[in-house]
């Protein structure tokens, strides 16, 4: 996993809430056995026409969300589907951080598995964002795992919460599985004392 | 000693560690599924890094997403898609090299994940069940923890047969009283969900009990558990019963005998002990439900069958009123107007939500003697393939056909529109899947989910109908 410590970058901005996984990339770009890729299909049915052409109303398509990475949405950002193929999709088109009020718990799991930083700010801060992005499209937001900061455009520092071990994990760029495989004779150990509950063959 | 509930139970008796401020538990998982569209990544990962399955005896994989549900020739499914056909390939692949039990697609096993565990006997009591898919909760009808995970968490699992999991919160829906007529499991949690909210239940495992959900049999039960994550929920969870117990017995996987007996005084100690405390409770009434069909784009924009669309300029000036406009303008649907004789073009029965052998047997009791209105194209679609040669034996699939309905192979087909099954732009479907996102059941489709009754009735009717007054 590619290590997030710190970014400072310009935002996009949908103005929605309940975004949800199946709007993220649509199912039928699931037959796919790659991770890589899935960008070309983010948000395909929303940013893109009948024929496959950037739609210009689109956020992601407007000039000022060039060279964006990241994304500003509304409440429950991911809800639905488990879909990892949603902040893969996310992570191949260029981001690298979502900013919300709240995830859906699916979605944040992936994401923090996948090196995608979701940032839940309050609601009044996350409010205060939009007002300074509607007033100016391209300023910056810098992000800081280590502090567990969001820095708006007019300076303002707002403290988010992640998990303490999603946070070294990223901030390490190593996975869960590593820790995991660690275990093993701890899980050995749980083994030896409870008997399986079923047999699959 | 503290009471504790159904998940503090399950919860405690999986820690390989338990949770500490640093570092989530380590819950151990009993039943891992899996299924052709989030475990290729996962299988690919575990070979990069020479890791062998751990426990292949507790994983069971089946294909279901991207299979078509036309009709066998000679007994064999045409898979014409290539893309699909490759991941399917894939999947078998994977399961010949890491030892895993795979019911493909001419395996008379075969079926979508959520019903072939329970009907397999291999969804109990007390269990912790994964598979890399959201509707995971639906296990939880039998008082097993049961959740979705992504496919990195797929690949943990099948390396390690272990999730780190920090412990959800603990919410209780009571539903309390004697059900309506007409009124389903699927009206029970459509109201449930418009109740809380899409996000509602966020963080939380949601525990149905009261006197209306001990009366429901354990398919209704799984139609309830199996749409919490609707609400946001981690799980759906029902403490278990003689209805749970019935059901498992004599269930291919389920045990018997002396370990019968063993795992029944087991469960027996599962439900939540007298004076424990949820994070938080929420009753309803069930004489107080009706019918319920959704007109929005989430599954908690929902209204009894006879109610009227709400009106976004009541909806207040936040985002809910925002999701509203979009949500009707998507549908094509104005503010105030009513569902009732609203045409559709397509009624879709099936998806893990509602594809079982009772579900099935409620509309064809519509449905006999009927017919599908003539310009609506009505799928049936079952479950597995045991739930299909049960309605076959009891002539279920007579009455679908000569009603004019197509009778389909076992499959998610249109509740996932990537199968081949799926809505034409601006078609509108009533559907029981579970799902009704922009798109969901095709580009520039129109979802409006339902019970299997309303389905039927609408099919009838050729438009939204009320099944309770259907001539
Ligand atoms: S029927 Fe629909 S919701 Fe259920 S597993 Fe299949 S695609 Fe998912």
């Amino acid at each position: 996993m590619r290590p997030f410590t710190s970014l400072t970058s310009s935002c996009v901005v949908l103005h929605a809430a309940n975004v949800d996984t199946d709007q993220i990339i649509p199912a039928r770009f699931l037959k796919t056995i790659e991770r890589r890729g899935l960008g070309a299909h983010l948000f395909a049915d929303w940013r893109l026409d009948e024929q496959g052409q950037p739609r210009p109303d689109f956020p992601l398509n407007s000039p000022d969300a060039v060279g964006a990475a990241i994304l500003v949405a509304g409440d429950n950002f991911g809800c639905g589907s488990s879909r990892e193929h949603a902040p893969w999709a996310l992570l191949d088109f260029g981001f690298r951080a979502v900013i919300s009020t709240g995830f859906a718990d699916i979605f944040r799991n992936n994401a923090l598995k996948t090196g995608l930083l979701p940032v839940a700010l309050s609601t009044s801060a996350h409010a205060t964002l939009l007002e300074q992005l509607a007033e100016s499209p391209r300023a910056p937001v810098a992000i800081d795992l280590e502090s567990q900061t969001a820095t708006l455009p007019d300076g303002t520092a707002h403290a988010f919460a992640v998990d303490p071990f999603a946070r070294h994990c990223l901030l390490n760029g190593v996975d869960e599985l590593g820790f995991l495989l660690e275990q093993d004779a701890a899980i050995a150990a749980y083994e030896s004392t409870h008997t399986a509950h079923v047999c699959t063959r | 000693m503290t009471p504790k509930t159904l998940v503090d139970k399950i919860w405690d008796a999986h820690l390989v560690r338990p949770e500490t401020e640093s570092t989530p538990a380590v819950l151990y998982v009993d039943l891992h599924l899996v299924h052709e569209v989030t475990s290729p990544q996962a299988f690919a990962e575990l070979r990069n890094r020479g890791v062998r399955v751990r426990r292949p005896d507790l994983t069971l994989a089946t294909m279901d997403h991207s299979t078509p549900t036309t009709p066998r020739s000679a007994g064999r499914l045409q898979v014409l898609d290539v893309q699909a056909s490759a991941q399917l390939k894939q999947l078998e692949t994977n399961c010949e090299e890491f030892g895993i039990e795979l019911f493909g697609l001419d395996d008379t096993r075969q079926g979508i994940v959520h019903v072939i565990g329970p009907e397999q006997g291999l969804t109990q009591p007390g269990m912790t069940i994964v598979c890399g898919d959201s509707h995971t909760s639906t296990h939880g009808a039998f008082g097993a923890l049961a959740f979705g995970i992504g496919t990195s968490e797929v690949g943990y699992v099948l390396a390690t047969q272990t999730l780190l999991q920090r412990k959800p919160r603990n919410m209780e829906l009571r539903i309390d009283g004697v059900l309506p007529r007409g009124v389903t499991a699927k009206d029970i949690i459509l109201a449930v969900i418009a109740k809380i909210g899409i996000g509602g239940a966020t963080g939380n495992v949601l525990e149905y009990s009261g006197s209306a959900i001990r009366s429901l049999g354990m398919e209704e039960r799984m139609t309830i558990c199996n749409m919490s994550i609707e609400a946001g929920a981690r799980a759906g969870l029902i403490a278990p019963d003689e209805t749970t117990f019935e059901y498992i017995a004599g269930r291919p996987f389920a045990p018997a005998g002396a370990d019968w007996d063993a795992a029944l005084a087991r469960w027996n100690q599962l439900a939540g002990d007298e004076g424990a405390s949820y994070d938080r409770s929420v009753h309803l009434e069930a004489a107080s439900l009706a019918p319920m069909i959704t007109f929005g784009t989430n599954p908690s924009m929902a209204i009894p069958i006879d109610g009227h669309v709400p009106n976004p300029s009541e909806a207040g000036s936040g985002p809910e009123r925002v999701d509203l406009d979009k949500a009707l303008r998507y549908m094509a649907l104005e503010p105030g107007q009513s569902l009732l004789g609203h045409a559709v073009d397509v009624v879709f029965v099936g998806s893990c939500t509602n594809s079982r052998i009772s579900d099935l047997r409620e509309a064809a009791a519509v449905m006999r003697g009927r017919r599908v209105a003539a310009g609506v194209r009505m799928l049936v679609v079952p479950g597995s393939r045991n739930v299909k040669r049960e309605a076959e034996a009891e002539g279920l699939d007579r009455i679908f056909l000569e009603a004019g309905a197509e009778w389909r192979e076992a499959g998610c087909s249109m509740c996932i529109a990537m199968n081949g099954d799926q809505l034409a732009p601006g078609q509108s479907a009533v559907s029981t899947s579970n799902r009704n996102f922009e798109g969901r059941q095709g580009k520039g489709g129109r979802t409006f989910l339902a019970s299997p009754l309303t389905a039927a009735a609408t099919a009838v009717a050729g438009a939204i109908a009320d099944v309770r007054t259907l001539s």
